[in-house]
């Protein structure tokens, strides 16, 4: 088996240092979730900006694939819209639900097309999917989506 | 140092000659959540299914007796295998079902004494006021059960705490164990930290105030010779997987007097004696602890995993896991960045090892020891105030067993350091 596969340098990258951690100072909603299989942790905590874009604050303890998404999930989708944030939510659903047949679009992904290779890892798709899991509820909490979209 | 005859060992198992990963040879170092099953116990169920399945205690047909003498021979040599009489064996879907049964057991009295104080056992009846008592190192499955017997009778729960070596803290237990105390719930073996605890000591201590006293013996006795009636409990649970059975099997052996005074868990079919519409009456131990239709070819197969223990011998057994207990804590000490979590040496511990890597998290390096071969479990070992009781979120551990030899042990340690050189932790 091929690690770099799985831990590719911009998963490493984020996972050493990682983008845009720490909590808001007023957040509108913050969801807690932990990966009740291996013990992560992670808090995201939504906010809206004077231009109505999300603001993303987060604290947590776990994994590099678990620590890494939710550094990547920051970078990418801070500031953005409603609305596109949540297209770049599902498109990142979908591929850790592709089992590593999955073509991710990097226009839309970014730096979460390195999580590609996690898909294959059943084990791992979990710690991937945490920070995102949690934004969901956060933003869910927060009024800013309805339930039930892409679970 | 005495290993057994790993090569031969390994040639009974046929899970162990196949590979994973892309071509690397299985190393399998998880016996601790579940043991692989010799060739013996598969043929066994196979062997039951194709000349003697029928449902058992009913039916006048030839396989019906077939049956019922082949699940029957299979109580009486699981029995045997812990000194134990077959009355007096209880078979349950596994562990967690046979610490719940015991579980249930209280807070089923504790219900039915509201109503009908001169129906059940007074031992069984909890009050606030009284007090249940585990350890600090219990699998969940020791423990949530009795939050849950405490959040329905009023009882409180108490726990012998731990030093940081692993150990438990004996230094208070006369105000843990006292008249308050109706139940004495502990593991034998600890599941994450590998500590043997002193059972036969905190049993008798649980008898000095009349409490009920109760034995997790899950990962001591597919590990060492046990006999149940010498730990001097009333109650021993333990699972079959662990103890190269199949998976779907556990045992709980209760003292005779014990399990008559114990209200029932399951009801339904089986379990009784005589059913009239609006009340019944039961069945004697074990039978009243057995509803509906038992695993047959589980508790057949779980049989043939008895003897095939007995013909190494547990004490050969618990040598051969001695010496690689051993070993693997030697090698661990000497590493750069390891941290044992439970005792960092081989006295009154089992071969159940976990540790931590400084600046590594247990997923990644379970991930790198999976990709040369080698399987360990990572998390928290359902486990978790163990883990925070020691500043960790979760461990990685490696648990052989009798088809595991010192180049097993190598592999690991040599995945460890892979795993330190590809996060660039390197000490």
């Amino acid at each position: 088996m091929n690690l770099e596969s799985l831990y590719q340098d911009i998963i490493l990258d984020h996972y050493k240092h990682p983008r845009g951690k720490g909590l808001l100072e007023n957040p509108l909603a913050s969801a807690f979730h932990v990966n009740p299989t291996c013990g992560d942790e992670i808090t995201v905590q939504v906010g809206r900006n004077e231009a109505g874009g999300l603001v993303i604050g987060y604290e947590g303890q776990g994994c590099s694939i678990s620590q890494a998404s939710a550094s990547v999930l920051v970078e990418l989708l801070q500031g953005r819209s409603i609305q596109e944030s949540e297209e770049v939510r599902l498109a990142f659903l979908e591929l850790m639900h592709s089992k590593g047949s999955g073509d991710p679009d990097e226009e839309v992904l970014g730096d979460a097309v390195a999580f590609a290779g996690v898909a294959k890892f059943p084990a791992r798709v979990k710690c991937a999917l945490l920070a995102w899991m949690a934004l969901q509820d956060a933003e869910i909490q927060a009024g800013l989506l309805k339930t039930g979209e892409g679970a | 140092m005495t290993l057994l005859d790993v090569a031969a060992i390994k040639a009974d198992f046929p899970i162990l000659s196949t590979t994973v990963r892309g071509g690397q040879p299985l190393v399998y170092l998880d016996s601790g959540a579940t043991s692989q099953k010799p060739g013996v116990v598969l043929d066994a169920e196979r062997n039951f299914y194709e000349h003697a399945n029928a449902a058992v205690h009913r039916g006048a047909h030839a396989l019906a007796e077939e049956a019922t003498d082949a699940f029957e021979d299979a109580r009486r040599t699981i029995a045997s295998f812990v000194g134990a009489r077959s009355e007096d064996l209880v078979f349950t879907k596994n562990a967690t079902e046979s610490l719940n049964l015991a579980a249930y057991a209280f807070s089923n009295a504790t219900a039915i004494a509201h109503f009908d104080a001169h129906a059940v056992n007074p031992r069984f009846v909890l009050k606030p006021g009284d007090t249940i008592v585990v350890t600090e190192m219990e699998h969940h499955a020791n423990l949530v059960p009795w939050q849950e017997v405490c959040r329905k009778t009023g009882a409180t729960l108490r726990w012998i705490p731990l030093t940081d070596d692993g150990r438990l803290d004996l230094s208070n237990i006369d105000s843990i164990i006292d008249k308050t105390t109706k139940v004495v719930s502990v593991v034998h073996q600890s599941n994450i930290l590998g500590t043997i605890n002193q059972v036969r000591f905190l049993m008798d201590r649980a008898h000095d105030v009349q409490a009920v006293g109760i034995i997790d013996g899950c990962q001591s006795i597919p590990h060492m010779p046990v006999d149940v009636v010498e730990l001097g409990a009333d109650l021993v649970a333990w699972s079959g997987h662990k103890m190269l059975g199949p998976t779907g099997i556990g045992c709980l052996w209760g003292t005779e007097e014990v399990l008559n005074a114990m209200p029932p868990f399951l009801t339904g079919g089986s379990m009784i004696q005589m059913v009239e519409m609006d009340k019944s009456t039961f069945a004697l131990p074990p039978a009243k602890f057995e509803a509906g239709t038992p695993m047959v070819a589980q508790a057949v197969g779980l049989a043939a995993a008895a003897r095939y223990l007995d013909n190494i011998g547990m004490d050969n057994v618990a040598a051969h896991e001695h010496a690689l207990t051993q070993y693997t804590v030697n090698l661990l000490n000497a590493l750069d960045g390891v941290r044992i979590i439970g005792p960092a040496n081989s006295t009154d511990r089992g071969s159940a090892i976990s540790f931590v890597v400084d600046g590594l998290h247990p997923h990644d390096v379970g991930q790198v020891l999976d990709s040369t071969g080698v399987a360990v479990r990572v998390g928290h070992h359902c486990a978790w105030p163990t883990c925070r009781r020691f500043g960790v979120p979760s461990t990685t551990r490696i648990s052989p067993y009798i088809y595991n030899d010192f180049s097993d042990i190598d592999k690991a340690v040599l995945g460890i350091q892979a795993a330190q050189e590809f996060f660039g932790v390197n000490a």
